[in-house]
């Protein structure tokens, strides 16, 4: 792996991602607008906004790095570029932590629009610090870039790749406490959600919800979801081939 | 001695499933030539070509380039693969691909924009890829490779769908890299292309039913040109079996 062509390679995914104007919009406003039209939603009960609200500042990042890593990893494999880059000095993890830092950059900006909006205008609230709560979106971003990463190997068509959404990322959001409290599940389902690392960027963000202070819970709940990153990432990188029939 | 082949291929066999695709080809291509990969579609010239850049898995056999196995390491900055359909990125500018691969080699934009003026690029050097005809999203694909000098260049049908006047300069380029001593290795479907070239290999069924100088095959069939030289060879094969 070499850090000059690890940054020249991020480089070129993020001018990929800038000349594409109304993705880069989309990326900006979607989420800021959906978490404003929750809070409306939930415009007698701020309580449960501070809950779910918090909850789908990470969960946003989390789908769109799965989605735009698939479809451009995707396209990488199918438009014969994948191929080429296999003949040049890029090494593979020069190429999958270089798509880390672009799309981690992107999430960071997505997830700084959408932060601001529903702290300073939609009165969310949290006990913990707003940066313990950014930290949290960035590393739940990248579980959805390397799962996107992963999954795009299993895609011929980009048609398929969006229907991978609700095999690896639905049942993920259903289970991790966004639409019911995991406790309160059946017993085997809670099993399941235990096993899902999106679950534990919910439990993080709870901590930051509920405690003024940063708590050695929530570096341990952030450290399972870096974990289960670093896990994908690297099965990610191995369906990456050199050599291929 | 003789000076040792810039690729050398032997008993290289590939299947894809069970289908055999080469069946124990052999062949050396010396260093500052340009050698022609000729053969219908289907016959495995692509198999071959991505053999000798070390992107196909093999069965058998062992293909080396400028004395390293094929794909491996120190060959990464050596050798310049342009593969059929134009491998560039659509959402960016012609220039900005360019310089891309440029970067990884550790080459500057300068040399960049050099490379697109090579391939008569330059006017569209802002266009993005992706609004580009298919001509030029080849000749793109080709500054890409031709920015980084490789020693070796190999080229997957670089012509197909080209303006006659474009296809004669880039066969003068092809030329006046192999005199500057780099060695190419360039499929076509076309005959008249393979005049152009130092030696030919004709492949078919997947494997080579000839391996020589256009002169010394038009020579040995007795026909006039290459297009008839080649039809001599198989109606002798097919009238051998």
């Amino acid at each position: 792996m070499s850090p000059r062509i690890t940054f020249i390679t991020a480089g070129r995914i993020l001018r990929q991602l800038l000349n594409d104007h109304r993705t880069v919009g989309l990326v900006l406003a979607v989420p800021a607008l959906i978490i404003a039209l929750i809070s409306a939603i939930m415009d007698e009960a701020p309580q449960v906004f501070d809950q779910t609200g918090l909850i789908l500042l990470a969960a946003f990042p989390f789908m769109l790095m799965f989605m735009i890593t698939s479809i451009t990893l995707l396209r990488e494999r199918t438009g014969g570029t994948l191929e080429r880059l296999m003949t040049t000095p890029t090494g593979k993890l020069d190429l999958v932590v270089g798509y880390a830092i672009a799309f981690g950059t992107a999430a960071a900006a997505q997830t700084a629009v959408a932060a601001t909006v529903a702290f300073a205008f939609l009165g969310l609230d949290t006990a913990g610090p707003a940066w313990a709560v950014f930290l949290i979106c960035i590393v739940t971003s990248l579980l959805g870039m390397a799962l996107g990463l992963f999954v795009s190997a299993f895609a011929t068509t980009e048609f398929q790749a969006i229907q991978f959404m609700p095999v690896f990322v639905v049942p993920q959001l259903f289970l991790c406490g966004l639409i019911w409290p995991a406790d309160q599940m059946a017993g085997w389902l809670q099993g399941v959600s235990d096993a899902l690392p999106l679950t534990y960027a919910v439990k993080a963000l709870t901590e930051v919800r509920l405690n003024p202070e940063v708590t050695a819970d929530m570096w341990t709940d952030l450290a399972v979801v870096a974990g289960a990153v670093v896990l994908a990432t690297a099965l990610g990188a191995a369906t990456l081939r050199r050599r291929t029939d | 001695m003789p000076p040792t082949p810039a690729i050398a291929v032997t008993d290289l066999v590939v299947e894809r499933g069970k289908r055999p695709v080469l069946t124990g080809v052999s062949t050396e291509v010396s260093a500052g030539s340009v050698t022609g990969l000729l053969g219908p579609s289907g016959s495995g010239k692509t198999t071959f070509i991505r053999a000798v850049v070390g992107t196909q898995k093999v069965k058998g056999g062992t293909v080396t380039v400028l004395g390293e196995p094929a794909g491996s390491k120190p060959l990464r900055g050596r050798v310049a693969y342009v593969t059929q359909d134009a491998s560039i990125y659509r959402d960016l500018s012609v220039k900005a691909n360019v310089a891309y691969f440029a970067a990884l080699y550790g080459r500057d934009r300068r040399e960049a924009m050099r490379a697109i003026e090579r391939v008569g690029m330059g006017d569209h050097a802002d266009k993005l890829a992706g609004n580009l005809s298919g001509g030029q999203k080849t000749r793109t694909s080709l500054a890409c490779a031709l920015v980084i000098e490789p020693e070796v260049l190999v080229l997957d049908e670089p012509t197909v769908g080209l303006d006659p006047v474009i296809r004669e300069e880039l066969w003068d380029q092809f030329r006046e890299l192999a005199a500057g001593g780099a060695t190419l290795l360039v499929s076509s479907h076309v005959m008249d292309e393979a005049d152009r070239c130092d030696r030919l290999l004709l492949l078919r069924e997947g494997r080579f039913i000839a391996d020589d100088t256009p002169a010394d095959l038009r020579a040995a069939t007795g026909a006039a040109n290459l297009e008839a030289a080649f039809l001599h060879l198989i109606r002798e094969l097919e009238g051998a079996n």
